[in-house]
C-alpha cells in the first residue's frame, strides 16, 4: 500500500518526475489568449485570416495542450510513434476518400449526373416561406 | 498488498508503465475514431459551399464559452497531476472535483444549447451539416461524461492517498477530449 501513496516511488512517476514542470498557468492565460484570437480573427471577413486565425491557432492550441499538459515531449519515443502511426491512418484515409466526395471525375471515374444535380439544387434551394432549415443532403 | 499486484502492471517492453501506456492506446484509437469523422466533415465540408448556410445558425459564443470550460478544466486536470506527484492526494482530489465540474458545466450548456437548436428546427435529420454536427459534438460530449464518472472514482482514490498515478491517467484522457474540441469549435462554430 506503501507505494500507492507515494507516486514518486512508483514506476508511473518515477520518470517524470526528473523532469521540470512548465508554468501551467502560463500555457493556460496563452491558450485562452488564442482562444480569444480564433474568435475574432473570423470577424474581420478575410477568407485567408480566418483559416489561420480559426485552423492554425487551434492547431497550436492542440500541439501546447499535448506538449505541456500531457506530456507528450517527455514521453518515451514509443508513445510518439504510436500517435503518428494513427495520424498517417488518418491522412490515408483521408486521400483516399477525399477525391470521391470532392471531385466531379478522375482519371478513370465520372461522378454520375444525378449526384451533380442533387448538388447543383441544393446550392440554390427553392425559398419557402417560414422555413427554417432548407432540406439539404 | 503491493506484492499482489498482478504482474501486468509491473513489466514494460516499451519504457512506458503498463497503465499510461493502455491509456496512450485509447487515445490512439479516439485518434483514429474522431479523426474519421472530422476528416468525412471536412471533405464534405469543402465540396459544399452551401452548409455555410446551415453553419451560420451555429452560436459561436456558446462554443467559444464551452472551450474555455474544457481548457479551464484541463489546467485544473494537470495541477492535479502535479500535486499527485508531490503525494498531495487531497488536494489533487479537489482539482479533479474542479475537473469533474468543468466537465458538467460543458455538459449543461449543450444541453441548453442543443434545446435551442432542436426547437428552433434543426434536428439531426435536417441536413447532413447537422447529422454531423450532432454527431460528432454528441459523441465528443459521451467522452465527456464518461472521463466525469472515471475521474469521479480517481478522485475518491486520490483523496484517500490511494492509486494517485491515476490522476495522471485521466489527466491523459481529459486533455485529448479537450484536443479534440480544439478542432471541433472552429470546424462547427467558426468556418460559416
Amino acid at each position: 500500500m506503501a507505494d500507492h501513496a507515494h507516486p514518486s516511488s512508483h514506476p508511473e512517476h518515477a520518470e517524470h518526475a526528473a523532469h521540470e514542470p512548465p508554468n501551467y498557468w502560463r500555457i493556460y492565460w496563452l491558450l485562452v489568449g488564442l482562444l480569444a484570437v480564433s474568435v475574432t480573427g473570423p470577424m474581420f471577413g478575410i477568407k485567408a485570416v480566418t483559416i489561420i486565425t480559426a485552423f492554425g491557432v487551434a492547431a497550436y492550441k492542440a500541439y501546447l495542450v499535448a506538449k505541456n499538459f500531457m506530456h507528450v515531449s517527455t514521453e518515451k519515443p514509443f508513445v510518439t510513434y504510436l500517435l503518428l502511426t494513427v495520424v498517417v491512418f488518418m491522412l490515408l484515409f483521408f486521400a483516399g476518400a477525399a477525391p470521391d466526395v470532392m471531385k466531379r471525375q478522375g482519371t478513370r471515374w465520372e461522378k454520375p449526373e444525378w449526384v451533380q444535380a442533387h448538388a447543383e439544387a441544393l446550392a440554390h434551394p427553392p425559398a419557402k416561406h417560414g422555413e427554417h432549415a432548407p432540406e439539404e443532403h | 498488498m503491493s506484492a499482489a499486484r498482478p504482474i501486468a502492471t509491473t513489466r514494460s517492453a516499451t519504457g512506458v508503465p503498463t497503465g499510461r501506456l493502455a491509456v496512450w492506446w485509447v487515445v490512439a484509437s479516439e485518434i483514429v475514431i474522431f479523426g474519421g469523422l472530422l476528416g468525412s466533415y471536412i471533405m464534405h465540408r469543402l465540396a459544399h459551399d452551401q452548409w455555410s448556410v446551415q453553419s451560420a445558425h451555429t452560436n459561436t459564443w456558446i462554443g467559444a464559452f464551452n472551450t474555455l470550460v474544457l481548457l479551464s478544466s484541463s489546467l485544473a486536470a494537470v495541477l492535479g497531476h502535479q500535486a499527485a506527484e508531490r503525494g498531495d492526494g487531497p488536494k489533487a482530489a479537489r482539482q479533479l472535483y474542479l475537473t469533474m465540474l468543468g466537465g458538467a458545466t460543458f455538459v449543461v450548456v449543450k444541453a441548453f444549447e442543443w434545446t435551442h437548436e432542436i426547437h428552433a428546427g434543426f434536428t439531426i435529420t435536417s441536413s447532413t451539416f447537422w447529422s454531423f454536427y450532432y454527431t460528432a459534438a454528441g459523441l465528443h460530449a459521451l467522452h465527456v461524461i464518461a472521463g466525469v464518472v472515471i475521474m469521479g472514482i480517481v478522485a475518491a482514490d486520490a483523496k484517500r492517498n490511494l492509486e494517485l498515478h491515476r490522476v495522471e491517467l485521466i489527466g491523459i484522457y481529459w486533455h485529448f477530449v479537450d484536443i479534440v474540441w480544439i478542432f471541433l469549435f472552429p470546424l462547427l462554430y467558426i468556418a460559416k
